[in-house]
């Protein structure tokens, strides 16, 4: 920010380049944010990081190749007669370009050449030169090419040299030479890969011929071996690339003497050698840039390599890059660790090993050690060993721990606490008195009580005290094991009580344990224990008949009266079924018979319809909130009996329902509303037999017709009541009967309804039940016009109803034998008018008619209300209606069914005529 | 009081035969009538679904594509599409112009006896004799259906859609209506195993045919019993039942050749139509016109009203 025209600013030193001076209005750039900074190549593409160690870039075309197309033949040449041009592909071709860029790794940038370098360490070429010089028109030009050429070697460079130093040697004190190498087999082909050249070349031709005693060497020039420790984070033995030491610095001699090494030799000398760059050299490891690429194939001799298994002489540990060896073997006892490999100047191998680190053997264990704690059921209630008690008392310091012993000591948990002035533990015993309530304790006691054990009883009263007022101790509940099996073992065992009923030979032990356990075989309970298992196992297990014997105990007698056992899994045995059920077939097929069709024969069922299948249809869903599609579901036990059998529960429910309501109406509206429902309960709490019920029910007629109007207002659900009220006095005879009624019964019923409708035969009969239950039968149809009877017909309808209810009172009761004749051959209420030649079925017709149009009148009513547009679709009916209407508005102009015109109307107009 | 009008003319019944079509598709398991009566389908047991002029008596194309027998189809209130199920268990959705396949529908466990398209097309319903009823989605590419109707206790016979109702016929006896307004199944028991379902016109009323040899027209909304109509034979075989297109007669194939036709209200027998010596095995009825199609063995025949004279 120099750029000011003051004189005195002038003066100042001002460094880079001034920003551009802000354009009016311009906003100052924010800086990219560290995250948002991106990578990109030359070329703009952005650069895919990748690769988990070298954290590069990405290689070639999106980590494949060069170039989209990948590896693209170049352009078919016939080489027929382009023979000579062929294009000699080098290894550029097949590099990408990033490698040839400035941190590529075959970089291309513009280096000084040899011939301008300041040092040309070619001698033959130096000397040429200088001869050259010599012969030039201006003799010691040479000279100052050394003045003018840049200068490529570093002063350090320089300054060895001065000291004498030579390219090729290495640094430090000259050293004599070994005769330690294999000579190479000249009549031995050799394969293998070279060792890089100019290494190990030259330093092989020195030594081979002879070795005089007084001559020292150069120190081979091999590289140091880093030794820093490793701080950095990258994959043992990375190194980011860098081209020179990539290239040159893998170099090392593996062969070399390394007791004349020093590790402090300078590295990378290679780069002062000012060769030239380039892509060529050997295949194998390092030489990618060297010159001298001529003799890849002629440099590998045998004496680089082991011909030999055997053990190496000590010398050159500078194995490769990573740490060397020895250090870490140096520690080792040799006989441990063969050292293979040779050991640093300074250091030999150790003649004598060092004395073995002295191993600390694991305790052995003693013959009745167990690895855990448990309760040793065996206790020998005696202090004769009170002495080894004390003693091993002092020695842990902690031998209330230990069950077992503590068992047989005499003292209690108390007194002993109070001899080490121990405070009260907190924590709770695992014993199931534990768990149990006070009260199952106190049981348990008073049956441990009655079992009146000698002194075990009054130990065991002790202890329950015990365990109750102050925490139980770990001994006491291996105690309590025993004294509670003690009393109670009576019994375990005799019983199919089998809790390892999995392992037939566990359950065998088991039992056998029990029986021992019975006859008070405390001590000999192990003896039934598996011999192969191991101590803990064994403690394990026994822990576990005990558990089992008490758990059977407690269970068996205390615990059952409150449990059960599960019979089922939880949800294994479930099954999803419909909630709802088609009701029983046989009622149906009944009804059918009897060509009730109707509510007899019809089933409800709430349907969740899917949601989009009503968005299909337009219609909107009638359970938005519900997720639950087709029929609901329950969940129900597999096996249940409910399954299996269609149980008529919607009935059921809708009976009980009925019931209570028509309580609810005998108790309440009584007084209001006189019914003939009124009637027929208080009959039915006066009466209990239902054939008393049903003679009485015959005489209803006169009472049912007194009171039709009040009616209309009571039955307000309409038809819904049919089946309830019919099934209500069923209902009542299933409670008397206490089962499900006889099939008669419902015959009886049905046979006699159907009776009324097509009966044509005026005898009567003597049999009591079949004209009461077609009385009911009439009264049901009645009430199904009843509620209807808003209009006016209604008193018709109630009086014609009642009428033929009276007329076909008579007349049903002769058909009672006539239910083998009721089956589908019958002839159809609607048969052609020929077929009808009794006058009184005609009135039946009728009468069904009139049912018919009550109902299709109050549907008609609804439909009003709802449905206009649906009037409208049927205007044409309607208007022919409306001119029928005039006169078929009455039941008695149906009467004559033959001078019906149907023309025109709909089905259902035509029905309601 | 508004004046009487007139009344209408009595209702004709096809009585006469006016075309007969030899579909050459081996027996025609199904004869349909397009929405607008104007074309019909033919099923054949040779794998194809033929589309006729039945008027004129023309055929308009064959679609092939199904891997058995054909057993139902129907055509799309716009015309545009066909479905068709077949013995081969997939419900397919054929393109009328193209004639090609658009979408198939597997998922049926048996042979698919009934198709049916919903008002707008966008819905096929199926029922097969694997018991399940199941809706296929045309709008979506779903493979799947919609919804599974699976109260059925046996094979579907026949299933037939309005606006909002889903009917259907079951072998198990039962009738069932589902629906999707009120979010109601009503089962009706009739016993015999049901083979035609039907609507009234009106909506009100349902018919259904058993193998009882029964024609039974039921109370929608009750399941009450209106009329029941006897004298044809059906015993075996699943064979249609239609409704004339004023309600006033209904109609039924029969083993015997003949198609009954009864008067709705009266339940008489008013039109024993012999249509051949085979079963009839399937019948529509034209919804405007009283005009019949039977299919009897290897043809299907067109039956007008006794007044109607051919062009």
């Amino acid at each position: 920010a120099a750029e000011s025209s003051d004189s005195e600013e002038e003066d100042l030193v001002s460094y880079g380049r001034a920003l551009q001076p802000l354009q009016e209005g311009e906003r100052i750039k924010k800086p990219v944010p560290l995250q948002e900074q991106t990578v990109k190549d030359a070329k703009g593409r952005y650069q895919r990081f990748h690769g988990a160690f070298t954290g590069g870039f990405s290689a070639g075309y999106f980590n494949t190749v060069g170039t989209k197309e990948g590896w693209t033949p170049s352009a078919f040449v016939s080489s027929r007669q382009k023979r000579a041009d062929r294009t000699i592909l080098g290894p550029e071709d097949f590099m990408d370009e990033e490698d040839l860029s400035e941190f590529g790794i075959a970089p291309k940038d513009i280096t000084t050449t040899e011939d301008f370098a300041s040092k040309a360490k070619d001698r033959i070429k130096e000397k040429a030169r200088q001869i050259a010089g010599v012969v030039a028109p201006i003799p010691g030009t040479t000279a100052f090419d050394d003045l003018i050429g840049p200068s490529k070697t570093t002063v350090g460079f320089e300054l060895l040299r001065k000291m004498g130093w030579k390219e090729g040697q290495g640094i430090g004190p000259r050293v004599k030479r070994k005769p330690c190498r294999q000579k190479p087999d000249p009549t031995v082909k050799i394969y293998g890969c070279a060792l890089p050249p100019g290494l190990s070349e030259g330093s092989e031709d020195e030594e081979d011929e002879y070795q005089p005693e007084n001559v020292t060497f150069a120190p081979k020039d091999v590289m140091p071996v880093d030794l820093t420790p490793k701080e950095n984070v990258h994959g043992l033995g990375y190194k980011g690339l860098d081209p020179s030491q990539a290239l040159f610095g893998v170099s090392v001699n593996l062969f070399t003497d390394g007791s004349e090494e020093t590790s402090s030799l300078l590295g990378d000398l290679r780069h002062s050698k000012g060769r030239k760059l380039g892509i060529t050299g050997q295949a194998f490891g390092v030489g990618a840039l060297e010159e001298e690429d001529d003799d890849i194939y002629a440099t590998d001799t045998l004496s680089k390599y082991d011909t030999v298994l055997k053990d190496e002489e000590p010398g050159d540990g500078l194995y490769g890059w990573t740490a060397p060896k020895q250090y870490k073997s140096k520690k080792r006892p040799e006989r441990e660790f063969k050292y293979i490999g040779r050991i640093l100047d300074g250091f030999s191998l150790a003649s004598k090993s060092s004395a073995p680190i002295k191993i600390y053997p694991p305790p052995s264990l003693p013959r009745n050690y167990r690895p855990v704690h448990y309760f040793r059921p065996v206790i020998i209630a005696g202090n004769e060993n009170c002495h080894l008690q004390k003693a091993l008392e002092e020695s842990t310091g902690k031998l209330q721990r230990d069950p077992t012993q503590q068992s047989r000591h005499a003292l209690n948990a108390t007194q002993r606490r109070e001899q080490l002035g121990e405070t009260e533990l907190k924590g709770l015993a695992p014993s199931i008195l534990e768990y149990l309530s006070e009260k199952d304790r106190e049981r348990l006691k008073e049956m441990k009580q009655a079992s009146e054990q000698q002194m075990k009883a009054k130990i065991v009263s002790q202890q329950s005290r015990n365990s109750r007022f102050q925490p139980a101790f770990p001994e006491n509940a291996a105690h309590k094991w025993q004294m509670l099996l003690e009393g109670q073992l009576a019994n375990a065992g005799s019983s199919d009580f089998k809790p390892f009923a999995k392992n037939p030979e566990k359950q065998k032990r088991y039992e056998n344990f029990v029986k021992s356990l019975k006859q008070g075989e405390k001590d000999t309970l192990e003896r039934f224990l598996d011999p192969n298992m191991t101590e803990w196992e064994r403690g394990r297990e026994q822990e576990e008949f005990f558990r089992a014997a008490v758990f059977y105990r407690s269970s068996n007698s205390t615990l059952s009266s409150r449990f059960t056992r599960a019979k089922y899994e939880d949800d294994v045995d479930k099954v999803e079924v419909p909630r709802d059920q088609e009701n029983d077939i046989d009622d149906k097929e009944t009804a059918v018979k009897m060509k009730m069709f109707g509510k007899l024969t019809r089933d409800n069922f709430e349907w969740h319809p899917d949601k989009l299948l009503c968005k299909r249809f337009n219609v909107r869903d009638p359970y938005p909130d519900s997720s639950v599609v087709g029929l609901p579901k329950v969940k129900r036990d597999k096996y249940s009996v409910f399954n299996f059998l269609t149980v008529p529960e919607p009935t059921t429910s809708v009976t009980q329902a009925t019931n209570e309501k028509i309580q609810e109406s005998n108790s309440l509206n009584k007084p209001k509303k006189p019914s003939r429902w009124d009637v027929s309960d208080k009959e039915k709490e006066k009466k209990d037999s239902i054939s008393e019920f049903i003679s009485l029910a015959r005489s209803k007629a006169d009472v049912q017709q007194q009171p039709p109007v009040p009616a209309t207002e009571e039955c307000g659900t309409g038809t819904s009541e049919i089946l309830p009220t019919l099934v209500a006095n069923e209902g009542k005879n299933l409670e008397e009967e206490s089962g499900r009624p006889p099939m008669d019964l419902f015959k009886a019923i049905f046979v006699s309804s159907s009776d009324e409708k097509s009966s044509s035969s005026e005898e009567e009969s003597d049999e009591e039940q079949q004209p009461t239950t077609s009385e009911r039968e009439s009264e049901t149809t009645k009430q199904v016009d009843v509620p209807d009877s808003s209009s006016s017909n209604v008193q018709e309808n109630v009086t014609a109803a009642t009428d033929s209810g009276i007329s076909s009172l008579p007349s049903s009761k002769q058909e009672l034998n006539a239910t083998e004749e009721f089956g589908p051959k019958l002839p159809p209420a609607f048969t052609s008018g020929r077929l009808c030649k009794h006058l009184d079925r005609k009135e039946k017709h009728r009468k069904i008619r009139e049912k018919h149009k009550t109902k299709k009148e109050r549907k008609r009513k609804k439909e009003k209300k709802k449905k206009h547009k649906k009037q409208k679709n049927k205007g044409k009916h309607k208007n022919k209606k409306s001119e029928k209407d005039n006169s078929s508005d009455t039941t008695e102009s149906s009467d004559s069914l033959s001078d019906m015109d149907t023309t025109g109307l709909s089905p259902k107009e035509l029905l309601r005529r | 009081m508004a004046f009487p009008r007139p009344r209408p003319a009595r209702p004709e019944l096809p009585r006469q035969r006016v075309q007969t079509l030899q579909c050459g598709q081996g027996a025609v398991r199904a004869a349909r009538f397009n929405a607008d009566g104007n074309y019909c389908l033919t099923c054949g047991s040779d794998k194809t679904l033929k589309l006729w002029n039945p008027h004129k008596g023309t055929a308009l194309r064959t679609y092939q594509g199904h891997g058995y027998e054909v057993l139902d189809a129907a055509g799309s209130s716009d015309n545009s599409q066909i479905c068709s199920g077949g013995a081969d268990k997939s419900v397919a959705l054929w393109d009328v112009t193209t004639g090609q396949v658009v979408r198939k529908y597997r998922g049926h466990a048996g042979k698919v006896n009934c198709v049916q398209f919903n008002e707008e097309g966008t819905v096929i319903v199926s029922g097969s004799i694997d018991s399940t009823v199941r809706c296929w989605d045309c709008r979506s590419r779903r493979p799947d259906p919609i919804q599974v109707l699976d109260e059925a206790k046996d094979g579907i016979s026949s299933v037939k859609l309005s606006a909002h109702e889903i009917l259907t016929g079951s072998v198990d006896g039962r009738v069932r209506r589902y629906d999707l307004r009120t979010g109601q199944l009503c089962s009706d028991y009739i016993g015999s195993p049901i083979t035609s379902v039907c609507f009234t016109k009106d909506g009100q009323c349902v018919l259904a045919a058993s193998l009882d040899s029964t024609l039974r027209l039921l109370d929608k909304d009750t399941g009450e019993l209106l009329g029941e109509y006897t004298g044809h034979c059906s015993t075996t075989y699943r064979l249609d039942c239609v409704l004339n297109e004023q309600d006033t007669h209904v109609g039924c194939a029969s083993e015997d050749g003949h198609v009954y036709f009864w008067d709705l209200v009266e339940g008489s027998l008013a039109l024993s139509l012999p249509v051949g010596q085979g079963v009839v095995q399937s019948l529509a009825f034209h919804p405007r016109l009283p005009c019949l199609l039977a299919a009897t063995q290897g043809q299907v025949t067109l039956w007008r009203e006794d007044t109607f004279q051919p062009d």
